[in-house]
């Protein structure tokens, strides 16, 4: 008896002690990736100021010159067009599907979301170059008069926006989900359609959550590599229109992880953008998400 | 009276605005699916899925991508192997011995879920950090490090997911029973939700799978089928993405069929995924 006893204790003992480590780590993760990248970059932020880095527009490392501002600009146009055409769409069928849809139509949706969510970014890429970029070229080129080759910040958008639309969605539908019964019970009794309800109540109250779902939908298409990268064009300049190629933040990563070695302080740059991705991105998940607890705290 | 017009044709016109998204998101997800079909299938081979590439296969010459399909296997399997070992200790942890501290439960979810929203190319960038301060070289076991550390928030969130739905009362049952912490973790909680538990692995390792950004730094690139940890491996996804920035057609196309294969391999792990969810098994208790 004794012994059994002190078996399963000590069995329990290295369970809880395992259990405590990998928790641990696993909270600890994110400072270690920021300490990492930091301590790479330094290399980078010991010769040059930290704001030349960012706003300086002159890219040359043959040159000993890294401004990161025609990169980070790219990544921002991108980002906020394929929020703007996915913003709409998300918010209008987690309206549908939460508040008119018939059961079915939710049971249809949910697959629907979860393999749209769960295709790989470089399908998306191939998909893009397949559909998107003809369409870009062909389509709206001659719309408004131009000569387009299709690889534009406006293609990079429009994939980005399929990509982001499972992952706002989801949010969104769990933010209308979360909202008290009694909210539109009360709007229609009162009298309201069902349509004003939806109007002047629930988009009312869910308003917090919806612009925290935006926000972290933002995030994500922000550091969005592979399926961008392979639409967008990739030139260096500081783009002044959709119809113009961008080079995005990650993209300029992922492209030149071969030349690395060869040019001094060119690893140092590309761990320093990765830096800049991660603390850019992260912020902005921090408030989203505070945001998203605010507004559950108050339910 | 013509207010209460306007507003039925306004409720009207949003219904028909929400009625269109909503089988936009559905066209958009048929497009993907046929125009990859499309494209891939003419070159979908025995050859493609068998063969590893011969010599001149990027001229257009003979090979398949076998050497893709299998070290994504390795990378992903590998990975999703070493991420479970840490991601179920970390859910059933949260859920068993810390159930009565919601407040740091809590902000663990909430650290779990900024690390989900990290960028995976930022994760390659730190897995290269950790490969150069280890001294491996490109390889299998650096791009199985990277891929893991990208997955494990996304296994401890879904797993976290399901354990958050069992009863107190389990719990209770089973310490009035004289059952210690592990025991009930390992072999009440574990038991209970091994479908969801199961769902989550999938989904992972569908991630890991998929994912090109997160190995780019680390895996390397070889036409051989690696036979250890320390050789590079190919993946299909960056198979996929060199085959397509080719210029030479045949190779383009072969890229489509790439393509086809990584889809086709998702689906099947998204029903898989589908069919463990429902599934009943003999030791869950139903409440």
């Amino acid at each position: 008896m004794g012994f059994f006893q002190t078996k399963r204790n000590l069995r329990n003992n290295i369970h809880h002690g395992w259990m405590l480590i990998c928790l641990v780590l696993v909270i600890l993760m994110p400072l270690i990736i920021g300490l990492g990248l930091y301590y790479k970059s330094y290399p980078i932020l010991s010769t040059h100021s930290l704001a030349e880095l960012l706003f300086s527009s002159s890219w040359h490392p043959q040159s000993n010159k890294f401004g990161l501002l025609p990169f980070i600009l790219s990544s921002l146009w991108v980002t906020l067009i394929s929020l703007i055409i996915s913003a709409p769409i998300c918010l209008l069928t987690a309206i549908h599907l939460t508040q008119y849809a018939r059961k079915w139509v939710l049971r249809l949706m949910h697959p629907v979301i979860d393999i749209l969510a769960g295709i790989p970014s470089v399908i998306f890429g191939v998909w893009g170059i397949l559909i998107i970029v003809p369409f870009v070229s062909n389509v709206v080129g001659p719309l408004f008069n131009k000569h387009l080759s299709g690889f534009s910040i406006l293609s990079g958008s429009l994939v980005l926006s399929v990509m982001i639309i499972p992952f706002i969605l989801n949010i969104l539908i769990e933010v209308f989900r979360s909202l008290p019964t009694e909210l539109t019970e009360a709007a229609l009794s009162v009298g309201a359609s069902k349509w004003q309800t939806v109007k002047y109540v629930l988009v009312k109250k869910a308003f917090p959550g919806i612009i925290s779902a935006f926000g972290l939908g933002l995030s994500r298409a922000f550091g969005e590599t592979i399926a961008v990268l392979m639409v967008v064009g990739n030139v260096t300049r500081i783009p002044t229109g959709v119809f113009q190629p961008g080079y995005p933040l990650p993209a300029l990563i992922a492209n030149n992880y071969g030349e690395m070695m060869s040019i001094p302080q060119y690893d140092s740059i590309l761990m320093f953008s990765a830096l800049v991705l991660f603390v850019i991105v992260t912020l902005f998940n921090l408030a989203s998400r505070i945001a998203i607890v605010q507004v559950e705290k108050h339910h | 009276m013509t207010d209460r017009r306007i507003r039925i044709i306004e409720e009207g016109f949003f219904r028909v605005l929400m009625f269109f998204s909503t089988s936009a998101i559905v066209m958009v997800l048929l497009l993907i699916i046929i125009s990859i079909l499309v494209k891939g299938l003419p070159s979908l081979s025995w050859e493609m899925i068998s063969q590893t590439p011969r010599g001149g296969f990027y001229f257009g010459k003979e090979g398949g991508i076998l050497n893709a399909i299998i070290g994504s296997l390795y990378l992903a399997g590998g990975s999703t192997l070493l991420a479970f070992a840490v991601s179920l200790p970390v859910a059933l942890f949260m859920n068993v011995h810390l159930v009565k501290k919601v407040k740091l439960v809590n902000t663990v979810r909430f650290l779990l879920d900024l690390l989900w929203g990290i960028p995976s190319i930022v994760y390659g960038a730190f897995g290269f950090t950790v490969m150069v301060y280890l001294g491996l070289r490109t390889s299998l076991l650096a791009g199985i490090i990277t891929v893991t550390l990208f997955i494990i928030p996304i296994m401890i969130r879904a797993m976290d997911e399901i354990m958050k739905t069992v009863p107190r009362g389990l719990l209770e049952a089973t310490y009035s029973l004289g059952s210690t912490r592990s025991e009930t973790a390992y072999r009440v909680f574990f038991r209970q939700c091994f479908s969801g538990i199961i769902t989550a692995i999938l989904l992972a390792f569908g991630r890991g799978i998929g994912d090109a950004a997160s190995v780019l730094f680390t895996t390397g690139y070889t036409d051989r089928i690696p036979t250890s940890l320390s050789q590079p491996t190919a993946t299909l996804p960056l198979s996929i993405f060199f085959q397509l920035s080719s210029p030479i057609k045949e190779v383009q196309n072969r890229a489509y069929a790439s393509a086809l294969i990584l889809t086709i391999i998702i689906l099947i792990i998204s029903v898989l995924a589908r069919v463990f969810e429902r599934r009943y098994f003999k030791h869950k208790i139903n409440f």
